[in-house]
């Protein structure tokens, strides 16, 4: 066999330095004329050890993490012409162990079965890999729709872009709204701002994705498929197009597909503008529509009167990837994974502090617990655990004493956050919780579109009401303010937008009070965040004199000569923390 | 920020003519499809980095869309501009995972290294910073994009010398 190296190339994976690695290693071989097949691969998921290189001999496969382009050259030498692989850069490999299997050995990959195996940019590799037999099988054995439909249903799948709502059923109903024309569109707008995983298998697995939305169209009989990809992910729309042209040569998309008579389906990518609420179904089809994505009202539902008025089913990114797996193994197969309402697997996007960020895949029912510390684990510089965030913008923050929590949809609701889209903000002592509330009614704030009173307006009081209390404005009674409005924007929304805003702030004053307490009473941040709130001084050991903060205060509250300690004057200091900022000898204390 | 990006009157500046005829290939490309006024005022930004009025008028004339509407879109759309850029955006993300992160370090130090506001352009036209809501790339924390590369595990003082790098072989 021939050696083969091969180099993850997602957007983390380039970000991280992955594209010189590829480019120094395609120079050498050259160059040095040396025989060996050099590849792309897109994401495994530890973005923690990007860029990833992975070296495949006769002996078996080495996955090296951190490699820069001079560790790149150090593998070629002494692995490929050496023979001799660097294990001290082994993160993982099918000959031992390392320290990066707690990261792997409990995960179960269906949606991210391709992932950093194979080359998303070619067609074959898929097909290598039992890409398009889903289909195959469907017009091999003459499959019904109704059958198709049924595996859906049977495998108890549940909607993965948020709401979590049956699959096969939605499938069902589209099915049953007869009409000429019909829709499937992918929602690829992933808003959740701290969710990647729809990115991560749009650039890794592109015809996964592909090949769902063809089973779809078939079982509901579409003759339109429509993928809303959001612009922020160039490298996925750049796959996207690829893929979907190698599917329109080889006859997976186009007329009669695979012979099955009558079945002409065929897809396009439309790129989102810039907007969290086009993530919604009606403002999604809205803006395919090319109008401004403002929601509408439910019933009509898109099963019934959707894109261009035509009978429309939605479905996320990652529901849509577990689709050929599922008709290729078969319902029970995947119910064989998961809690009794929640079937088969869930991808985590980890991110915030936590020692192992990136994408695992782990069966519905974990606890979040062995989510962070086992797989992710734990947290970044030995800090305390403090809450984790799921369901971003909608979703809420998971205290530490309630990690033992299961990730199933109805365990995860009941703590008043969300499953969501699946990313996992993890968060330590030094993140305080009511600038984390602050944080994301900005962003519902801005993102509201508007049109109902109470999300327009109830998000803006709320967000003031916020802000004053991290700048020690905050009043007694703001508690319940808050409480009410959050209420009151529940019921009075239209969408899920305003449905779900209150929720960070909500699960912060349930499992946090106290913090919001002492940020109002006692004026004080606990975490040391809200810097109007700190107070600073000079740490007298530390100070060198060298009047860096007294010439940037902008209030002249510094003073002291050079080469002399300073000294704050706590009567001008308006907490602006800009001393703390610029002091390059840490002799800003705070507290 | 739809409702303030529709409430603030934007200012368009003139800048003097516009070359017209590149909007052609566009206009023939999407002018009788369904749906099209989105793809038509993403590629007409793409042409000129924003959108300048006499584009939006050439293609109300030829592609039957409404001025009103397009307005409209534009202005509920964080992606459109109605006025022009610098010739690198940073973009600096604050979604949830970078804001954790402390995100505000590398807004707080560019904005200072680069004299301007967030969404502001240099007097020079080279720069114009940004803030967006998730790269995609949480697990780098916090991360920055300008042009269309990507720079993660940043700290303010390391984004400022991104930023100068390119200064430099700008003004070589
Ligand atoms: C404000 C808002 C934003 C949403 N954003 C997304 C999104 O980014 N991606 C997504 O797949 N679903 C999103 N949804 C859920 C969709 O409306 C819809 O339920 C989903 O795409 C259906 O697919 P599924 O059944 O496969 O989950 C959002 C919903 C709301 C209310
Ligand atoms: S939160 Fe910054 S890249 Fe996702």
């Amino acid at each position: 066999m021939e050696t083969k190296v091969i180099v993850g190339l997602g957007s983390c994976g380039i970000a991280a330095g992955a594209r010189k690695v590829y480019d120094k290693i395609e120079a050498f071989k050259e160059a040095e004329n040396l025989q060996f097949e050099l590849k792309k691969t897109s994401c495994v998921g530890m973005c923690y050890r990007e860029p990833l290189v992975e070296i495949i001999d006769d002996t078996g496969t080495y996955l090296y993490g951190e490699i820069d382009e001079e560790r790149a050259l150090e593998l070629i030498e002494k692995h490929i012409n050496q023979q001799s692989p660097v294990k001290e850069y082994v993160v993982q490999s099918d000959l031992f162990e390392t320290v990066d299997n707690e990261f792997t050995e409990d995960q179960v990959k269906i949606t991210l079965r391709n992932c950093g195996y194979i080359d998303p940019e070619n067609i074959e590799e898929y097909e290598a890999k039992d890409g398009y037999r889903a289909i195959k099988k469907i017009a091999g054995y003459s499959m019904s729709r109704l059958d198709v439909i049924q595996t859906i249903v049977e495998s108890g799948i549940r909607g993965r872009g948020g709401g979590g709502f049956p699959t096969g059923l939605k499938w069902k109903f589209a099915n049953n709204n007869k009409s000429d024309e019909k829709y499937i569109i992918c929602n690829a707008d992933e808003g959740d701002p701290g969710a990647f995983m729809d990115r991560s298998v749009l650039e890794g697995d592109p015809h996964a994705v592909l090949e769902g939305m063809i089973i779809g169209a078939y079982a509901i009989e579409a003759t339109g498929g429509v993928i809303y990809c959001r612009a922020e992910y160039p490298l996925a729309i750049k796959r996207l197009e690829i893929a979907i042209g190698q599917a329109r040569a080889k006859g997976y998309l186009g007329k009669n597909i695979l012979g099955i008579q009558g079945f002409t389906f065929d897809i396009y990518i439309k790129e989102g503008a810039g907007a969290f609420v086009c993530g919604e179904e009606t403002a999604l089809i809205a803006s395919v529509e090319g109008q401004r994505g403002m929601p509408r009202k439910r019933p009509p539902f898109p099963a019934a009167s959707g894109l261009w008025k035509k009978p429309t089913n939605i479905n996320n990114v990652e529901t849509l990837a577990n689709i050929p797996w599922i008709i290729r193994h078969g319902a029970a197969e995947y119910a064989k994974y998961g809690t009794e309402k929640s079937k088969g697997t869930k991808v985590f996007a980890l991110a915030g502090k936590i020692k192992r960020s990136g994408l695992v895949e782990v069966p519905m029912g974990m606890s979040i617990r062995d989510v962070i510390f086992k797989l992710g684990g734990g947290i970044q510089g030995g800090k305390k655990f403090k809450a984790v965030q799921m369901g971003g913008p909608s979703g809420g923050c998971i205290p530490e004493h309630l990690a033992d929590t299961i990730v199933d949809y109805d365990s995860v609701n009941a703590t008043g956050a969300i499953m969501g889209s699946g990313g996992m903000v993890v968060m330590d002592e030094s993140t305080c919780m009511i600038d984390v509330a602050k944080f994301f009614l900005d962003f519902t704030q801005k993102e509201s579109c508007g049109k109902c009173t109470f999300c327009r307006i109830g998000t803006k009081r709320m967000l003031e009401i916020l802000t004053n209390i991290t700048e020690g404005e905050g009043e007694e009674g703001d508690i319940e303010r808050l409480e009410e409005l959050s209420y009151q924007i529940k019921d009075n929304s239209l969408c899920g937008l305003g449905q779900t805003a209150p929720n960070p702030v909500l699960t912060t004053i349930k499992y946090f009070r106290d913090e919001y307490e002492a940020h109002i009473r006692d004026k004080k941040c606990p975490a040391l965040v809200c810097t109007k709130l700190l107070t600073y001084e000079v740490d007298e050991t530390n100070c060198t004199g060298c009047t860096v903060c007294a010439v940037n205060c902008p209030v002249d509250a510094i003073s002291g000569a050079r080469k002399e300690i300073h000294h704050i004057d706590q009567d001008i200091c308006i907490n602006c923390g800009v001393c703390f900022t610029k002091c390059k000898f840490e002799a800003i204390k705070i507290s | 920020m739809r409702i303030e990006r529709i409430a603030v009157k934007q200012e368009i500046e003139d800048l003097g003519p516009v070359d017209l005829d590149l909007l052609n290939p566009l206009i023939e490309k999407y002018k009788s499809k369904k749906g099209n006024l989105i793809p038509l005022l993403q590629g007409a930004q793409d042409i000129y980095g924003y959108i300048p009025r006499p584009a939006f008028e050439k293609l109300a004339a030829e592609t039957g869309n409404e001025l009103s509407d397009m307005y409209g879109v534009v202005t509920f759309y964080a992606q459109f501009r109605l006025n022009p850029v610098g010739k690198h955006i940073i973009k600096v993300c604050h979604g949830t995972a970078c804001h954790v992160q402390n995100a505000r370090a590398l807004t707080t130090s560019l904005k200072e290294a680069l004299k301007v506001d967030d969404g502001g352009t240099t007097e020079d036209g080279l720069f114009t910073l940004e803030s967006v809501a998730c790269l995609g790339c949480c697990s780098l924390a916090p991360v920055m994009m300008i042009g269309n590369e990507t720079f993660g595990k940043l700290t303010g003082s390391q984004a400022v010398k991104i930023m100068k790098k390119i200064r430099i072989s700008e003004n070589n």
